[in-house]
């Protein structure tokens, strides 16, 4: 069948989406999960409107890889394109078979029917039947049919209107909903020793030091180390009784934390090419060339991950905040040799998540360790120093640009090559398990080094590697790193936020030899119009207009069209650099084309400038070459409530357009602003993230200018 | 040990060196106060102590017997929520919510001493919380709103 949504077409069988309940309520099942991006609020929104019921009569399950569609991870900015089209058709068809059944019961043609509330009347208003009342006469067991036409645009009456976050009463009240809330009957408390160090090796340890009182049994296989107990603190006891006892030895595997580039250049890599037109060079009057690049970052959880795990004979339950629980299921059946069939991976929302973080691994653990306890479930927590030093970290990257401009002052060459490791490993990567403890066993899935999406997904790498602006000779090439020396995979926007900053970064510096204003430069060069429009949008709405420093204050451009095919954003930064270098405010202007929830998507793009300026100006993964030395939130800071910038978002409204995802539009644009509004503040360019006093002291030191 | 949590009398069987947040969330099943670091660092598991913001993790249960703890879960006047709290929705101000508890709970303190504090002074009081959805502003702004609208 053509025509329907992809998710719809992999996942046709109807009641594996939704139910209706004999009192009218709907059970809405998806693939993609809360991260707190509002997921299942907007979805709630899409699916009361092609349903015509009440928001509140909609119940959103948590995704299952038993009783729910697969979607694939939720990932890439994808959710609402993809589940929202997919819960689109679903509904539209439901409400079709609905439409059928009243009409069958009441005589009369379906045409003559209306639906309002969950109440099929006919016209008149004379006869009427609900959707509780028809359920028993709808079979949902079934397969899709052809695609049915959705409701256009303007009949839609939540679609466009920012409807309350459904899951937010419970977490301002502190009613259970997290993963590490979870309490199943019966329920245990695991923890893991985890290695001091990515190479280290677990050499002998007295299983005597775990035992305690409350501690149920204590698991050592290979390197991995843990502990099963009653209560969780006495796990947490234990726990630290076994650290103390392990003896370890340990390698020195990590490369110079100061020369990132070297290491990422130093090979071997798979070539990724991205762009070739024209000749690079031809008709070059100005030639300007640079390195940027930014380390290695963590996602750096509010939570330290969790999850949760029973066994019943061979059977196994698994609950997990992982943004792919299919992939989960593939990974921990690839790890142990178990058929998916007997393989349950349930969904419970955790705390927000921006990629591939420790989700995947806790739950593994919590499988290993629950091998020990039959029946009885076991729940596991990492501490904070795990979470900040074994979750994969965004792969740091180094960017080469030389650029050229004529005699006319244009950009006519752009040749860029990407250095980097890959950005996805997720559970049951490339046929391995891909899961933390599986390559500590004494019968090792050695974690294999991260890939990227293909290019039809977006890339990873080399993500936004392509300027999107008019220059006629191009040469862009990524270099992926074969052998990696540490553990990385998707984290919020991939290689974009690296290659945008270096892309605007290169972009003003090249507006400053031509003696252009930034705005104007780029404007010259674009021919896209929803990109000129974000861009106007956000210099209007900043007062741009030719300013680029006061003082001791400066702005700074930035803006791509997030994947090539996502959606535009353009920011201006304003950055202070006075006694402290500050953020003081953002202004974006976005276009996702239809939205869904306003609201839900000023708080994606917020959230995405508060986050990628956190990255940008103050994150650093530390290590020696032994050890990951920022394991807590001193040694790795993020912005803080005093240092968080001010963003003013604006909002350009495409309703006839298709939706696209707000999550990641924000992250490389910011990056780019903020470079270039340092710069103007302070005549000095910093091309080596974060941009923090220090480095911009080094860069003085060095006599780069902008 | 005997102390009370959320108005109520709870004699309490563990060891006076185990943090409060333990108790609270082990022993007496509030698990509304978030594990975030255990470390005092993230802000995740702050709670009231005689109605100072104090971070449960790095309490130890010794320092409150005898005192008043209140958690996120105790804010609310029954079904009316702490001003704060209906601000946080009224201003969605939230994503994934983790730090939100904690969150609150340090700004009824503030607002306590303070009915009516500016941005600044509001920024000022919840910096020792962490949040990396980016909803400060968000949060300030809530803060500003429960101040100005329970005059």
């Amino acid at each position: 069948m053509t025509g329907l949504p992809k998710d719809v077409l992999a996942n046709p069988r109807l009641s594996a989406w939704l139910s209706v309940g004999a009192d009218g309520t709907v059970a809405l099942r998806i693939g993609k999960v809360e991260l707190g991006q509002g997921i299942l609020t907007a979805l709630v929104q899409i699916a009361a409107d092609e349903l015509d019921v009440d928001p509140a009569a909609i119940t959103m399950l948590a995704a299952h890889t038993g009783l729910g569609p697969d979607e694939g991870p939720t990932a890439g900015s994808m959710s609402v394109a993809d589940a929202g089209a997919a819960v689109r058709q679903v509904c539209a068809q439901v409400r079709r078979l609905f439409l059928d059944a009243a009409s069958a019961a009441l005589e009369v043609d379906p045409a003559d029917l209306r639906v309002d509330d969950g109440r099929i009347s006919t016209v008149d208003g004379a006869r009427s039947l609900t959707y509780g009342e028809l359920a028993a006469a709808v079979d949902l067991d079934r397969d899709a049919g052809p695609p049915v036409e959705t409701k256009p645009y303007d009949q839609l009456r939540l679609t466009g209107t920012s409807l309350p976050r459904i899951d937010l009463p419970d977490k301002v009240t502190g009613v259970p909903r997290f993963l590490s809330d979870l309490a199943l009957p019966g329920q245990l408390w695991g923890r893991v020793v985890r290695p001091p160090s990515p190479g280290a090796a677990l050499v002998a340890v007295d299983a005597a030091a775990g035992q305690a009182p409350g501690v149920v049994a204590v698991v050592r296989d290979g390197s991995f180390l843990g502990v099963v107990a009653e209560t969780e603190r006495a796990a947490d006891l234990a726990v630290a009784g076994l650290r103390a006892a392990a003896e370890w030895r340990e390698e020195a595997t990590l490369p110079d934390e100061d020369d990132l580039a070297g290491y990422l250049r130093a090979g071997p890599h798979d070539d990724l090419p991205v762009d070739e037109a024209g000749t690079p060079g031809s008709g070059v009057v100005t030639s300007l060339t640079a390195t940027y690049s930014r380390p290695f970052l963590a996602h750096a959880s509010m939570s330290p991950s969790c999850g949760a795990a029973r066994w019943d004979g061979d059977r196994l339950h698994v609950w997990s905040s992982s943004q792919s629980v299919f992939g989960l299921r593939t990974g921990i059946c690839l790890a142990l040799g178990l058929e998916p069939g007997g393989v349950v991976v349930e969904h419970v929302e955790g705390a927000g998540s921006y990629g591939h973080n420790a989700a995947d691994d806790a739950a593994f653990d919590a499988v290993l360790l629950a091998r020990s306890v039959p029946g009885r479930p076991v729940h596991v927590r990492w501490s904070r120093q795990d979470e900040l030093s074994w979750a994969p970290f965004g792969s740091a990257q180094a960017v080469d640009v030389t650029a050229g401009l004529d005699s006319a002052g244009r950009i006519v060459s752009w040749e860029a090559d990407v250095w980097s490791q890959g950005h996805t490993s997720r559970p049951g990567f490339r046929g391995t398990p891909a899961l933390l403890a599986a390559a500590h066993l004494a019968e090792p899935h050695p974690l294999a080094a991260p890939g990227d999406p293909p290019p039809e997904r977006g890339a990873g790498s080399t993500r936004n590697a392509r300027p999107g602006y008019a220059i006629a000779a191009r040469r862009i090439t990524g270099h992926r790193l074969r052998e990696v020396a540490l553990r990385s995979s998707s984290l919020r926007t991939l290689g974009a936020h690296a290659n945008v900053f270096a892309i605007e970064s290169m972009v003003d510096e090249l507006a400053q030899a031509a003696g252009a204003d930034p705005l104007e430069f780029r404007l010259a060069h674009l021919d896209d119009e929803r990109g000129r429009a974000v861009l106007l949008a956000a210099a209007e709405r900043a007062g741009w207009s030719g300013r680029a420093s006061d003082g001791d204050v400066g702005w700074g451009l930035g803006y791509a069209r997030y994947k090539d095919k996502g959606a535009w954003c353009a920011v201006v930064a304003e950055v202070e650099t006075g006694t402290e270098l500050r953020v003081r405010r953002l202004t974006l202007a976005v276009d996702v084309g239809r939205v869904v929830s306003p609201d839900g998507v000023r708080n994606q793009i917020e959230g995405g400038a508060v986050q990628s300026a956190s990255w940008t100006m103050a994150e650093r993964v530390r290590f020696d070459h032994t050890r990951i030395t920022s394991t807590d939130w001193e040694s790795y800071p993020i912005l803080r409530f005093r240092q968080a910038p001010r963003v003013d978002v604006v909002l350009l409204d495409r309703p006839e357009e298709p939706s696209l995802g707000a999550g990641e539009a924000a992250q490389g644009p910011t990056a780019g602003a903020l470079g270039n509004a340092v710069a103007a503040a302070l005549g000095i360019r910093v091309r080596d993230l974060p941009i923090t006093a220090e480095r911009v002291v080094s860069a003085i030191q060095s006599g780069d200018s902008p | 040990m005997e102390l009370t949590v959320n108005g109520t009398s709870r004699d309490v069987d563990a060891h006076p060196d185990t943090p409060l947040l333990d108790v609270l969330r082990g022993d007496l099943g509030l698990t509304g106060s978030r594990f975030g670091c255990g470390l005092g660092q993230c802000g995740a598991c702050f709670v009231l102590v005689d109605g100072r913001a104090v971070p449960a993790c790095d309490t130890p249960l010794w320092s409150v017997e005898g005192r008043s703890v209140t958690t996120v879960e105790g804010l609310a006047d029954g079904d009316r929520l702490h001003p704060v709290q209906q601000a946080v929705l009224d201003e969605q101000a939230a994503q994934c919510g983790f730090c939100v508890s904690g969150i609150v709970v340090s700004a009824a303190a503030l607002l306590a001493e303070n009915p009516q504090p500016d941005e600044a002074t509001v920024a000022a009081a919840l910096d020792r919380h962490l949040c990396r959805c980016g909803i400060q502003h968000r949060m300030i702004a809530a803060v500003v709103r429960a101040g100005r609208e329970s005059r």
